[in-house]
């Protein structure tokens, strides 16, 4: 295959790739008497539109996604793009519209926040929501500050945050932005949190568990009622990440088992597009006692008028220049509205059914280090592949030269060598089957001929990357 | 493999002992643990050290590990080579990727930790789990 | 429509498999006092025309598209060409996930390489990331990084920053034990030198200074930068309005140790405030301090060029809290899309851009400021936002403007009290001449009224 060149490798001076229309106003030179100005920006590119066309086509085959195949990625819910979401979003009315218009010339930009708004409080049994938050981490970052603005109030912020060792990064990470110290809580033997555990490190000086449910093994959390009540009990709160909610889409609420804020992601279980990294969407959903903290401003209506409200002194600010992201907002209603309550429940009951048809079908090749029924995803491991001296990456870069995308690897951090897996489920019977197959390849391989693993990928746009070199001389930037 | 010269500890630390002076780095455990080292952040010389205080980090492409010192006392010298070659860690964890040097304030500290041959025994035990 | 691909036979066949009579039982694992017993109450499924209409009627209630809108503040109306479209609509690019299996998301990574060099270009900065959430939160994540430099938590922020980044500012430092002082500006729109020597000493950890800064008035950068690294302090330049960067001196050329701010203007519709681009550059003696995913050159095993996700270790994935910042997702696909537009520009295009940007604004800032009971309150020299003052209300004159289907500007008074009857205006290359002489001609029609 060759190799794309760089744009600035394929730029020449003097091409062009746009042009304006001729200055229309007296042109005043001395306007640049008294301020700094730049000089010619050298080395910027120059080419024309057709080269940019194919620079950019060309890189796009270099991609890898969910319009071409199955991409599994555990914790990722790498679902379908429905094409008509993407076309509602480019109307006109809503792109061209200026975050600071009068709320009486964008009525029905207001009327879709408070449309979802109203769906997400229904599917999750939460009361209120805001958008603001650009995709989960943020959202994770606004549930921790509501959590801490509503102890402040009763008196005391308090120290920790207790995470499950299975919790996603960003889970600690969001909680020490919001001034709080990370303990974290062991899961037991059956992939849960241990409430043994839970009960011993819960105290007064603990303002919130954390908790992924179902959890990133897949298993659903079965005591988290009692856990909430734990955590309740010491008057402490329960933040739910909500980054797994595909499993639970019309079959229970997080709002009916003790949560009291969640995140979600509109990019993952609302088939919002992830483009390659971002935009996403982590709207936050709150129990009515935390409604007063949340981000302003808030869509209020009264009958069909609606407007955007600041009155909300307890608030804890704003998190988003605007009010997040508009467009995936417009995206992610669009998906809700198309399936309807029996839709979103057959997506969750089919996306736990794939999920199983893989788990089953592989689990005698692949270990399994927790054996507890699993909702939506699984997590396999390289154990019994390290003993032909085949890890995890090796499986990886194999399956790409079988043309499907791995699985998420080496996470959950308490499974070594690990290959989550999640199919979602808009995936066809042939493409699981593909990926089952070429599973089992693998594992045959790993026995007969490890080579081809060690030395995958082969058939890729590049072979296998040199990351320590990257990481070592870091080159991050193009020069000439 | 392990040098008997050396004291050892649990999250994988030496240090030898000359004189008034230690000099610290990290097990052949440790950096096969990590992987292929990519950035090995340094103390200041000058800088007092207690007993399991963090010294430094080190870095691999995905992992990042804290390096505790394991005895007290002041830094007197750090191994500037790590910065452009931290590879010589992975090379040469025992000798040539030593990472600091301490003047040893309390000698008695090193009777907290193991010899080459309880740190080899610790070692089978991580194995076993 | 539910867009599953299973048919019965298949949804059999696998349930066979598992050993299941049915999905249901697959979700024994929830005890019972959990699930939810009934349906949800959202609407019955749409079909796509019925989709279609609904937005349809929905963005028909929105009046947008009947004015002429002068409104900016960090969010501004370009021309965008038709190949970004055209080319971020790929499906290549817009379904895949982060780039995490490098061989298999080359495409990403190379734009995203391409387009931390272009950053750097237009910022005069030595590293890029691949993109924040938006300006404001960039401004916040910048603000963290300065003090994790320094160790220090005395930030100096001034009226002069977009009043939502301000706010956001606080919002993510309130729980840090930070001291966030605000510096007043004078006459000229600008930061108070004054004031700011007042404010700044060996405990401050950095200035910020957004230029051309919310008034639209540039501002001495230089001047700034130098008196924050004289005390040891770090200079943070903000750019809300990244066209202005194809004209003014680069922030790396006038000191700046962090540069963030919004791309928005790079090829990025209005979008009613999102999504759009934070970016973040700075020098690289900072690199490990730096939040965010890093695109990086390297060769695979036959020596061939490619790029992957590198430094990995400052993120949250591995340092989980002692991460730089706790962002993941982030803004991909609006990267490309400033990636394509600042390609197919050019460097004349962009230098071309913004001088228009200049000549069309200060033209029209002349006219008004030309209409009898129109001042300009400051006298510093603008890009393409100005303030203006008049006699009558904002709001009135807002009002009488709108009935001409021109909405004017956004007044100053909600974030500003002392700037009576004032306004922000905004003028791009979009708007033609004859638009800008009416505007001045109904601005007048109503003052004189």
């Amino acid at each position: 295959m060759i190799r794309e060149r760089l744009i600035f490798e394929i730029s020449d001076k003097g091409k062009k790739g746009f042009t304006f229309p001729e200055l229309d106003v007296p042109e005043k030179k001395n306007l640049t008497d008294s301020i700094p100005v730049r000089e010619d920006i050298k080395d910027f590119p120059q080419v024309s539109e057709l080269e940019v066309v194919r620079h950019f086509t060309r890189l796009s085959q270099a991609n890898y996604c969910i319009d071409k195949g199955i991409y599994p990625l555990g914790s990722c819910t790498m679902k379908y793009n429905p094409k008509i979401n993407e076309k509602v979003a480019q109307i006109e009315n809503f792109i061209s519209a200026h975050p600071s218009l009068d709320p009486k010339f964008c009525q029905g930009n207001l009327e879709i926040l408070s449309e979802l708004e109203d769906m997400l409080i229904e599917i999750t049994g939460m009361k209120a929501f805001t958008f603001q938050p650009a995709a989960g981490a943020q959202g994770e970052l606004v549930g921790m500050m509501l959590i801490r603005a509503c102890l402040e109030d009763r008196g005391d912020p308090r120290k920790f945050v207790l995470i499950p060792d299975s919790a996603h990064g960003t889970n600690p990470s969001s909680a020490h932005i919001c001034g709080y110290k990370v303990k974290e809580i062991k899961s037991n033997k059956s992939g849960t949190v241990d409430l043994e555990d839970l009960r011993k490190n819960m105290n007064k000086d603990v303002a919130a568990v954390m908790i992924t449910n179902p959890n990133t093994l897949g298993i659903f959390e079965c005591q988290i009622k009692e856990a909430a009540e734990i955590v309740h009990s010491q008057g402490g709160l329960v933040y739910m990440d909500g980054a797994n909610m595909n499993a639970l889409m019309g079959i229970c609420r997080p709002g009916d088992m003790g949560v009291d804020v969640i995140h979600l992601n509109l990019h993952k279980t609302f088939s919002t597009p992830h483009g390659g990294g971002g935009p996403g969407s982590g709207p936050v959903g709150v129990q009515k006692g935390l409604e007063p903290y949340l981000p302003i401003p808030r869509i209020k209506h009264k009958g069909s008028h609606f407007s955007l409200d600041e009155n909300y002194p307890k608030t804890i600010g704003r998190i988003h220049g605007f009010y997040g992201h508009f467009l995936v907002v417009v995206k992610a209603l669009a998906y809700i509205l198309s399936l309807g309550p029996d839709g979103l429940k057959e997506a969750s009951e089919t996306a736990v059914l794939n999920s199983n048809y893989i788990r089953k079908s592989l689990e005698k090749e692949y270990h399994l280090k927790y054996k507890a029924p699993t909702l939506h995803e699984c997590v396999f491991s390289d154990k019994y592949q390290k003993k032909h001296n085949i890890s995890n990456i090796d499986i990886a870069k194999r399956l790409i030269d079988l043309k499907v995308h791995p699985p998420t690897m080496s996470f959950p951090l308490i499974v070594h060598g690990a290959l989550m897996t999640e199919p979602t489920e808009t995936e066809s019977k042939a493409d699981l089957d593909l990926f089952i197959d070429a599973m089992k390849q693998i594992d045959r391989e790993a026995k007969e001929n490890p080579d081809v693993l060690k030395s995958a990928p082969q058939e890729s746009y590049v072979r296998r990357l040199d990351e320590t070199k990257a990481a070592r001389e870091p080159r991050l930037r193009w020069k000439p | 493999m392990y040098p008997e010269d050396f004291s050892y500890t649990k999250d994988h630390e030496w240090v030898k002992v000359e004189g008034d002076t230690a000099t610290v780095g990290i097990t052949d455990f440790a950096q096969n643990q990590l992987g292929d080292v990519v950035f090995v952040e340094l103390p200041e010389p000058g800088d007092e050290l207690e007993a399991h205080q963090t010294l430094g980090v080190v870095e691999s492409v995905k992992a990042v590990s804290d390096i505790y010192s394991p005895i007290s006392g002041e830094v007197t010298e750090i191994n500037e080579g790590l910065n452009d070659d931290p590879e010589i860690l992975n090379q040469d964890p025992h000798g040539k990727g030593w990472i600091i040097k301490l003047k040893v304030k309390d000698e008695s500290e090193l009777e907290d930790l193991m010899t080459a041959s309880e740190y080899e025994k610790y070692l089978e035990g991580l194995e076993e789990e | 429509m539910s867009y599953i691909s299973l048919s019965q036979k298949d949804k059999k066949e696998m349930l066979k498999v598992i050993g299941a009579s049915s999905p249901q039982e697959l979700f024994d694992s929830i005890p019972d006092d959990i699930k939810l017993k009934r349906k949800l109450k959202i609407p019955k499924a749409k079909t796509e025309p019925e989709i279609m209409e609904y937005f349809n009627q929905m963005a028909h209630k929105n009046k947008n598209n009947e004015y002429i809108c002068f409104q900016g503040a960090g969010a501004y109306r370009h021309f965008i060409p038709a190949a970004v479209d055209y080319l971020s609509s790929r499906g290549e690019f817009v379904s895949p996930y982060t780039p995490y299996q490098a061989e298999v998301s080359q495409g990403t990574l190379q734009l995203i390489f391409e387009f931390q060099t272009l950053i750097c270009q237009l910022t005069g900065m030595e590293i890029s990331n691949a993109s924040l959430y938006d300006g404001a939160s960039g401004t916040a994540e910048a603000v963290l990084m300065a003090s994790r430099i320094n160790r220090k938590s005395k930030i100096l922020v001034p009226k002069t920053l977009h009043p939502h980044y301000r706010e956001v500012i606080k919002t993510y430092t309130k729980n840090l034990d930070m001291d966030i002082q605000e510096i007043k500006y004078d006459d000229s729109g600008q930061i108070s030198m004054t004031e700011l020597k007042k404010h700044l000493d060996k405990e401050t950890s950095a200035v910020l200074c957004q230029s051309p800064n919310y008034f639209g008035v540039i501002e001495n950068l230089d001047k700034i930068s130098s008196l924050a690294h004289e005390n040891k302090v770090l200079s943070i330049a903000v750019v809300t309005e990244a066209s202005s960067l194809g004209l003014l001196k680069p922030p790396g050329e006038q000191g700046a140790d962090i540069v963030t701010g919004e791309a928005q203007s790079f090829g990025i519709p209005l979008s009613f405030g999102g999504p759009y681009l934070g970016f973040m550059a700075c020098q690289k003696e900072f690199l490990r301090q730096f939040p965010g995913r890093i695109s990086g050159e390297t060769k695979d095993v036959n020596g061939n060029q490619g790029f992957v996700l590198t430094l990995s270790t400052r993120e949250q994935h591995i340092r989980r809290e002692r991460a730089t910042s706790n962002i993941c997702t982030n803004q991909a696909l609006c990267a490309l899309r400033a990636t394509i537009f600042l390609e197919l520009l050019g460097k004349n295009g962009l230098r071309q851009w913004s001088w228009q940007n200049l000549q069309k604004a200060n033209y029209a800032y002349d006219l008004l400021k030309g209409i009898k009971g129109v001042k300009s309150p400051f006298s510093g020299k603008v890009y393409n936002e100005f303030v203006i003052q008049t006699e009558k209300d904002w709001a009135d004159i807002e009002k009488g403007l709108m009935k001409k289907k021109i909405i004017p500007g956004i007044s100053l008074e909600k974030y500003y009290p002392e700037l009576k009857k004032c306004g922000l205006v905004c003028v791009t290359e979009v708007s033609q001449k004859q638009d800008l002489d009416r505007f001045a001609e109904q601005f007048k029609e109503i003052l004189s009224a």
